[in-house]
């Protein structure tokens, strides 16, 4: 392996034929963005981001459900704030609030317990959205629940995991040569959930952190491996080969595999997790909301969520969509294709 | 004890609250005179702020709702190049709001005055309903100098940018009181009195001062190039972070180019001048980490950033609502 100083000279002087890589995590979108790592790139390398950002790919049906809750009696939604702006057919969470719903923002799902124990009048329904990496907090948060007897707790819940998306990804005829591979998902996965889609379609993953040195790292181990089905760990202070087995135990207590709806994608099988039958009682009616209609109608997020488009070619990015204003689900989450680039590479 | 609808009456228990609490604390020759208005003598160029101070929780590692109202308005008179001189302070006090809390407030008000070389002139005290809140506004008034014009229209091509100390922490402070994360992160909450005046008396010529308060340093950069028609240039590598706000930002996927500070400001000198400058605040406790951070730049108004590995990227004003990640 190279220095970096090295790899950063060979990525700006790279001359070969142009390779288009996918960084799926939102979080690796924003660090891309905000290390201004496209400035220290050759243009024959492009990076297009993924379906990484949960509050991206939540369908409009999703959002109605969750205001059409906020806005009844007895009932407190309570969410991470970036769900707050998204819009469905109708309206945000922040417009029902507006409107007399009654909504709370947490930084962590576990603040739900104190106040539905605080307030037992109250039904507290989490909009508990996230992949691989945050249902098992989402599992916990249950068994916490369960064992303190408090029952005015609901999940309504657009849980999606990355394996069946990918596969759709690579399926679709898509012109990626490679992923970065989604970073906090890893840690709970392990890398050995990519072997079967990098061998099936021949296509490498470079799994890493989010510095930009490890990032630029990845992009060099893509080009090097490129064509080839290798699957390479550059996060080895974080992911194994295998996974987490608490949080899969966890994951697999609690939630059932199930066709999954994205935004401006559709259903893809097998990409979802739902509360299992036996804990109906704490499902706030998640199954079927794969309504995704009434959105803006030139609304591109869902090719660039798959990374057919760049934001720049929506004709909404920057005039009718902007960060104040989100149209698209890629403008309003912090971590979206979007508003990173929007935020931090407009010029 | 606590404050019930009686202290807002206008009557006995308003007189005694205000003896009490205020009078006691604030207490100088122009509020005993307890008239109407206050009177003052005043000559040449005015200055005048108001701020309203609305914090949750009141108390916090480093300060109170009570210094966080005095250095305000303080602070943002400093950085209009004016001497600050006189405070009006008015009180909203929701009932259930204990009075030894009020007392520790103004307590803490009345020191933090006398740092910062002002005296509260005015003030007024309201109760209404509801569960124990405290809510100050402090109207600041101070003299500018004749000779002096800061602004940012001063701003020249060339021009250095120096930050007085490390970014983040208030806001750093104040987030993890309101998620109970218990780190040794102190709010920066300080009058700058001392360093804005220590820049004058030895004779570096202040073109632009801004207070990086809600909105961080990247919002107030992009306010000063707006204002001055050229562009900034900053290095990420430059700028000043502690370890410990960088450690919890990185946590909760916070920014610090977009936190709050309550006592660290950015001052834009010309190239002769800013080695010195720093010196100059590095002798101040409050400025012991201030740094050159980048320049001003010919070219349209914005703000970039060479980042640590060495990219470029933009930097916008705040956009979204500095909110912790998700996953």
């Amino acid at each position: 392996m190279l220095n970096f100083n090295e790899i950063t000279a060979y990525l700006k002087d790279y001359d070969e034929e142009p390779i288009s890589l996918m960084e799926v995590c939102g979080t690796h979108t924003a660090a891309i963005a905000k290390c201004g790592l496209r400035s220290m790139l050759s243009d024959k390398i492009k990076l297009v981001s993924g379906p990484g950002c949960p509050v991206c790919v939540t369908v409009s049906a999703y959002i109605d459900k969750l205001c059409a809750l906020s806005l009844m009696a007895g009932n407190t939604v309570v969410t991470f704030g970036d769900m707050m702006r998204v819009h469905g057919s109708q309206s945000s969470l922040n417009e029902a609030k507006s409107s007399g719903a009654s909504v709370q923002m947490v930084y962590s799902p576990f603040d739900i317990l104190k106040l539905a124990a605080d307030n037992p009048n109250i039904t507290y329904i989490f909009a508990a959205i996230g992949f691989e990496t945050t249902t098992p907090i989402y599992a916990l948060l249950l068994e916490q629940a369960i064992a303190k007897s408090i029952n005015n707790i609901k999940l309504l819940t657009s849980l999606k995991t990355m394996p069946a998306a990918l596969s759709w990804i690579c399926s679709q005829n898509s012109k990626i040569d490679g992923f970065i591979a989604p970073g906090h998902v890893s840690v709970m996965t392990g890398s050995e959930i990519y072997h079967a889609i990098a061998e099936k379609y021949n296509l490498p993953f470079a799994i890493a952190g989010f510095d930009g040195e490890q990032i630029l790292a990845a992009i060099y181990t893509l080009i090097k491996q490129k064509k080839s089905n290798k699957v390479v760990n550059l996060y080895r202070s974080a992911v194994n080969e295998n996974a987490n087995l608490q949080a899969s135990a966890l994951i697999k207590k609690y939630f059932v595999e199930d066709t999954a709806s994205w935004r401006g994608i559709g259903n893809i099988a097998a990409s979802g997790l739902y509360l299992k039958e036996q804990y109906n009682a704490f499902d706030a009616g998640s199954f079927g909301l794969d309504n995704d209609n009434n959105l803006t109608p030139q609304c591109r997020c869902g090719e660039i969520l798959i990374g057919n488009l760049s934001p720049n070619d929506c004709p909404l990015f920057g005039k009718a969509c902007m960060p104040q204003n989100p149209k698209g689900a890629c403008m309003v989450s912090e971590e979206g294709a979007c508003f990173t680039k929007f935020s931090y590479e407009r010029n | 004890m606590k404050i019930t609808a009686i202290h807002g009456s206008g009557g006995r228990a308003t007189s005694e609250l205000i003896d009490k609490v205020f009078a006691a604390h604030f207490g100088n020759e122009i509020l005993n005179s307890f008239e109407d208005s206050a009177v003052v003598p005043s000559s040449g160029r005015i200055a005048v702020t108001t701020d309203s101070f609305v914090v949750t929780p009141l108390f916090f590692k480093g300060g109170d709702i009570g210094k966080l109202a005095i250095c305000g308005t303080v602070n943002d008179l400093l950085m209009s190049g004016a001497i600050p001189k006189y405070l009006t302070c008015g009180f909203i006090i929701e009932e259930g709001a204990e009075i030894s809390a009020l007392e520790k407030i103004a307590l803490s008000m009345k020191n933090c005055a006398l740092e910062a070389g002002v005296i509260i002139i005015a003030g007024d005290t309201k109760v209404i309903e509801g569960n124990g809140g405290i809510y100050i506004n402090t109207t600041g008034i101070g003299f500018v100098p004749e000779e002096r014009t800061v602004s940012p229209k001063n701003a020249q091509e060339g021009d250095v940018i120096i930050l007085s100390g490390t970014l983040g922490d208030h806001h750093c402070a104040i987030l993890s009181a309101r998620l109970n994360i218990e780190n040794t992160i102190s709010s920066d909450c300080a009058p700058l009195n001392n360093m804005v005046t220590s820049l004058f008396e030895n004779g570096i010529a202040v073109k632009a001062m801004r207070d990086v308060t809600r909105g961080g340093l990247a919002t107030i950069l992009n306010e000063i190039a707006h204002a001055a028609h050229l562009g900034i240039e900053i290095e990420e590598n430059m700028l000043p972070v502690s370890p410990q706000v960088s450690a919890l930002c990185g946590i909760l996927g916070l920014d610090p180019l977009y936190m709050g500070n309550e006592g660290k400001f950015i001052a834009v000198v010309a190239q002769k001048d800013a080695q010195r400058a720093v010196e100059i605040l590095k002798m101040h406790s409050y400025g012991a980490q201030a740094a050159i951070i980048g320049n001003i730049i010919n070219g349209e108004s914005i703000v970039s950033m060479k980042t640590k590995p060495g990219g470029k990227r933009q930097l916008s004003v705040l956009l979204g609502e500095g909110l912790p990640r998700i996953c």
